[in-house]
């Protein structure tokens, strides 16, 4: 099984669902996030008083998928929450050595 | 205001005439009294709207403006203080606030006579009141159609947003029970005493100077601004002011409380005129034009000098030429409402951005760089665009119009103003500070005055 985190834009949300639930993915967790890294943050005026911001506002993703899967969902999220600009985000997959469903004890690839 | 200058000046040889007429007829014969002057329901009607949305005003206007300004962690601070405000000047002007501004004592502050609103009900009979007659008895009375009950209770709503707009210097860091006190002691010390000077019948400014101030120009605004920038530089900048981000938790807040601010100023402004007549239908229209205006004027300069026209900016500016057109409502025309407006967006937007980060002080929500300032130059352009026939009185027929001269008197009420609030909220800051402390400790600033001083948060 792998573990795909993505974290993307939060307007990118709904899209990304969407094209999972399409290929089959019906279970994620999604948390918003802030974040920092090659889009810097952004300065805000208010009032003459400027604020650079340097963590903005993201969705980090949580699948947990079957091996055989990992590689789809990458290049369907990537499409997805694609917009050509710094700042889309990034996706990362780990190995995930077990799972369980909570209420019936189901472990590995059936708790998914 | 109608209120009371044009009616003051114009009314004194009227009073005077009454006076030796009712000597004539006493001598002639005892004749039945004279009828009570008798209320009239239409302009009675318009004075119960306008007090209830001056009313508005500040509890939620005020309260959301503010409170869409600050961090998360003290919104709701920042609400109570406007809602605190409401309930503790209630109780003061009832003791003793409205006796000491309106009854009549000497040049500087009104008498006892009304002290716990006594004989309040004295005109009533079976459910129906009299009109008030204002400082009755003396040379300067001053009779009108609505009953004094609703003349307390509007004027009542101005001593309320006064010290509540105030809070917006100190906003984020002031302990609660510093406000309360202050509070109290800034209404008796500072707004009584200039309501009285300007409104009041027998006050200095108004029959002295002969400055006018149609809504509170001075009474509210420049009093308000003014201890807002002594408030702010005596309590100090807030912790991490300048390098953490302060930015504002929510302008939804911010917008919804500058719109009732700006519905509510109706009832300020075309209230003033103490009923419901043309003078009152004029202050609504300039009061809306020049609102407009400003916040045209404010959104533009900001559109040229930092390339965006910011939300907070655009209300701002509207607030600013709502404080700026007070002075001014009944008194001009929507041509002086316009020009008004737009020279107080653009120096409300220098004063709240420029002087402010100039100077270095941090007048936290800006009541001095928009209420301070924006008071000012409404209260001197009055005296440029003042139209004359429209507080013309029988007994005063050319009213009060622009001139050089009441340019001046205009700058010297505001000269006084300024100097008698700067002392005295300076040395009350100073004495509450003394003894029960101005400020929040640092550890308190940091967790957010909403659980500090609380113990309540805005959500989980």
């Amino acid at each position: 099984m792998k573990f795909v985190i993505a974290v993307i834009k939060p307007f990118k949300l709904d899209e990304v669902r969407e094209a999972l639930s399409s290929i089959g993915v019906d279970a994620l967790t999604a948390t918003e996030v802030k974040g920092y890294g090659r889009q810097k943050g952004q300065t805000e005026i208010y009032r003459g008083a400027e604020y650079n911001i340097q963590f903005l506002p993201k969705i980090k993703l949580e699948i947990a998928v079957p091996d055989d899967m990992a590689d789809r969902v990458m290049e369907v999220i990537q499409a997805a929450a694609n917009t050509g600009k710094i700042g889309d985000g990034k996706i990362f997959v780990l190995d995930l050595e077990n799972a369980m469903r909570i209420r019936t004890q189901e472990t590995g690839e059936n708790a998914l | 205001m109608n209120k009371m200058n044009a009616w003051l000046r114009g009314c004194a040889p009227v009073a005077a005439f009454a006076v030796a007429m009712g000597g004539a007829s006493a001598l002639a014969a005892d004749a039945a009294p004279p009828p009570p002057p008798a209320i009239d329901t239409g302009d009675t009607a318009w004075m119960l709207i306008s007090t209830a949305l001056v009313l508005m005003m500040t509890i939620p206007g005020l309260g959301l403006f503010y409170a869409g300004m600050v961090r998360k962690k003290n919104v709701l601070a920042t609400l109570m203080q406007s809602f605190a405000i409401c309930c503790i000047m209630t109780v003061v002007w009832m003791v003793v606030g409205y006796s000491l501004t309106f009854t009549s004592g000497n040049a500087f502050i009104g008498g006892l006579s009304r002290v716990m609103l006594n004989g309040m009900g004295a005109g009533i009979s079976k459910g129906s009141d009299v009109a008030f007659t204002m400082a009755a008895g003396t040379s300067a009375a001053t009779t009108m159609t609505i009953p004094e009950s609703v003349w307390m209770t509007f004027q009542m709503t101005f001593a309320i947003i006064t010290p509540a707009l105030i809070a917006g210097a100190f906003a984020e860091r002031m302990k609660f029970s510093a406000l309360c006190v202050f509070t109290i002691v800034w209404s008796l010390l500072v707004y009584v005493p200039v309501a009285h000077w300007v409104w009041g019948p027998d006050g200095w400014v108004a029959a002295k100077i002969g400055a006018i101030d149609f809504a509170g120009g001075t009474v509210v605004h420049i009093n308000a601004g003014i201890a807002g920038l002594v408030a702010a530089l005596v309590i100090g900048r807030r912790k991490g002011y300048g390098h953490d981000d302060m930015s504002p938790y929510n302008l939804t807040y911010a917008i919804i409380g500058a719109s009732l601010l700006w519905v509510g100023w109706f009832g300020f402004n075309a209230g003033s005129a103490g009923g419901a007549n043309g003078r009152a239908g004029m202050a609504m229209a300039t009061t809306q034009i020049a609102a407009a205006a400003a916040g045209v004027a404010w959104m533009c300069a900001e559109w040229i000098k930092t390339g965006k026209p910011t939300v907070l900016g655009i209300i701002s500016g509207a607030v600013g030429g709502l404080v700026a057109i007070t002075p001014a409502a009944g008194f001009v025309l929507p041509g002086g409402a316009l020009a008004i407006g737009l020279i107080a967006g653009v120096v409300c937007f220098w004063g709240a951005t420029g002087l402010k980060h100039m100077m270095g002080y941090d007048d936290s929500l800006d009541a001095f760089g928009v209420h301070g300032i924006g008071g000012i130059v409404g209260a001197l352009l009055t005296g440029v665009f003042a139209y004359g026939p429209l507080s013309a009185t029988d007994a005063s027929p050319d009213g009060v119009s622009g001139s050089f001269a009441q340019f001046l008197a205009q700058a010297e009420s505001v000269g006084v103003t300024i100097v008698w609030c700067a002392v005295v909220t300076f040395v009350i800051l100073k004495l509450v500070d003394l003894t029960i402390g101005l400020r929040v400790s640092p550890d308190e600033e940091m967790e957010g005055l909403d659980m500090a001083l609380h113990g309540e948060r805005i959500n989980s």
